[in-house]
């Protein structure tokens, strides 16, 4: 049951909510691809001296 | 007042997620894009497909962000120029306040974002482009001289540059070429617009070329940068970015917007007035067309460089 027409203005703020979440979305899987590629290419690994130690 | 008419009021002036999308100005990130992506191509060396996806989406952001910055700094500017009156802040989807604070966000966001990507030359120099558009061009140059946008045209040369110090993590004298192609037709290409576009700026109280020095002026200085353009352009076809698709391109390219500039310059304001401004429309959609060939010539050279055909 609804308890109030749905206005206008709800439906926009449902879009720019939708926007804002699927940007941050974006933004978490930019972040991990980034990571995984860094990570792959070795970007990150030790130096060989500490590796031995 | 009733609460009927303040949802009313509200609901046509609270802003959407487009609204807030269109103060990064979508039409000029798409040339950003563009450039920067054909900077990072034709660099020398390789980047991970992804990490280029990266560096061109960081790019257009940072670029997009000095966008929403000088919307907040020139709503008032805006609002009289009916060009710009429909922008999100002048039309009161969008408060300045808002837009000044997305400009910033995105503004750092971008910069350490495309630094961790990939280099920090290529984040310094974005954060020097969105400095030099927004504090240089929109806060000094634009409303005090009418050399606004030869100077202030630097800020949309800088995404080719960017493109490739991610990749090589320097400066070249091909990067340094393909910001001055860019920086040597941004003039052309905004003073035949400023004809056409007749009243705006001196509504606003721009000092354009045309509104302090006269249309004849204009109508001159369209005609030497475009032949000093000309030069820049064509040489570049002997540099390591040129090649013989290059230099077809340029050739043809620049010898149509040679003789469109000659056009313009011979014309009379009553011969542009009697048929709507055609030439210089013409002109100035071939301005468009001018920077995406030779872009796109640059980046058929490099594409097709490892099959032996691109280059010299």
């Amino acid at each position: 049951m609804s308890f109030r027409a749905e206005h206008e203005i709800h439906k926009r703020r449902f879009g720019r909510n939708l926007g804002v979440a699927l940007v941050l979305v974006g933004f978490i899987a930019i972040v991990f691809g980034l990571t995984v590629v860094k990570v792959t290419r070795g970007d990150y690994e030790p130096e060989n001296s500490v590796m031995t130690n | 007042m009733s609460d009927a008419s303040i949802n009313t009021q509200a609901s046509t002036n609270e802003a959407g997620f487009g609204d807030y999308f269109a103060l990064l100005k979508p039409r000029v990130m798409s040339l950003v894009v563009f450039t920067a992506a054909v900077g990072l191509l034709a660099a020398p060396g390789y980047v991970h497909p992804f990490v280029a996806f990266c560096a061109i989406l960081f790019i257009a952001v940072g670029g997009g962000a000095s966008g929403a910055l000088n919307m907040w700094w020139d709503a008032d500017i805006d609002h009289v120029m009916k060009r710009t009156q429909n922008r999100p802040i002048p039309s009161g989807k969008v408060e300045p306040g808002e837009a000044m604070a997305i400009g910033v966000a995105l503004s750092g966001f971008s910069v350490v974002m495309l630094g961790l990507a990939t280099n920090f030359v290529a984040a310094g120099l974005l954060a020097f482009t969105i400095f030099f558009y927004v504090v240089i061009y929109t806060m000094w140059l634009k409303r005090w001289t009418p050399q606004n946008i030869v100077i202030g045209g630097a800020a949309g040369a800088f995404p080719p540059m960017i493109g490739w110090a991610a990749v090589t993590g320097g400066v070249s004298v091909e990067s340094v070429l393909m910001f001055t192609l860019i920086f040597m037709w941004t003039p052309p290409h905004f003073w035949a617009l400023c004809l056409f576009m007749k009243s705006d700026y001196k509504d606003a109280g721009v000092p354009m070329l045309h509104v302090t020095h006269g249309r004849r002026s204009t109508r001159n200085h369209i005609l030497v940068y475009t032949l000093l353009l000309a030069i820049i352009a064509v040489g570049m076809a002997f540099t390591g970015v040129g090649g013989p698709i290059y230099l077809a391109t340029s050739l043809v390219l620049n010898a149509l917007f040679i003789i469109g500039a000659v056009a313009i310059w011979r014309r009379s304001e009553e011969a542009s007035e009697a048929d709507g401004f055609k030439r210089e429309k013409s002109f100035f959609g071939l301005s468009l067309l001018y920077l995406f060939l030779h872009f796109g010539a640059i980046l058929a050279e490099s594409a097709l460089a490892p099959y032996g055909l691109g280059g010299w």
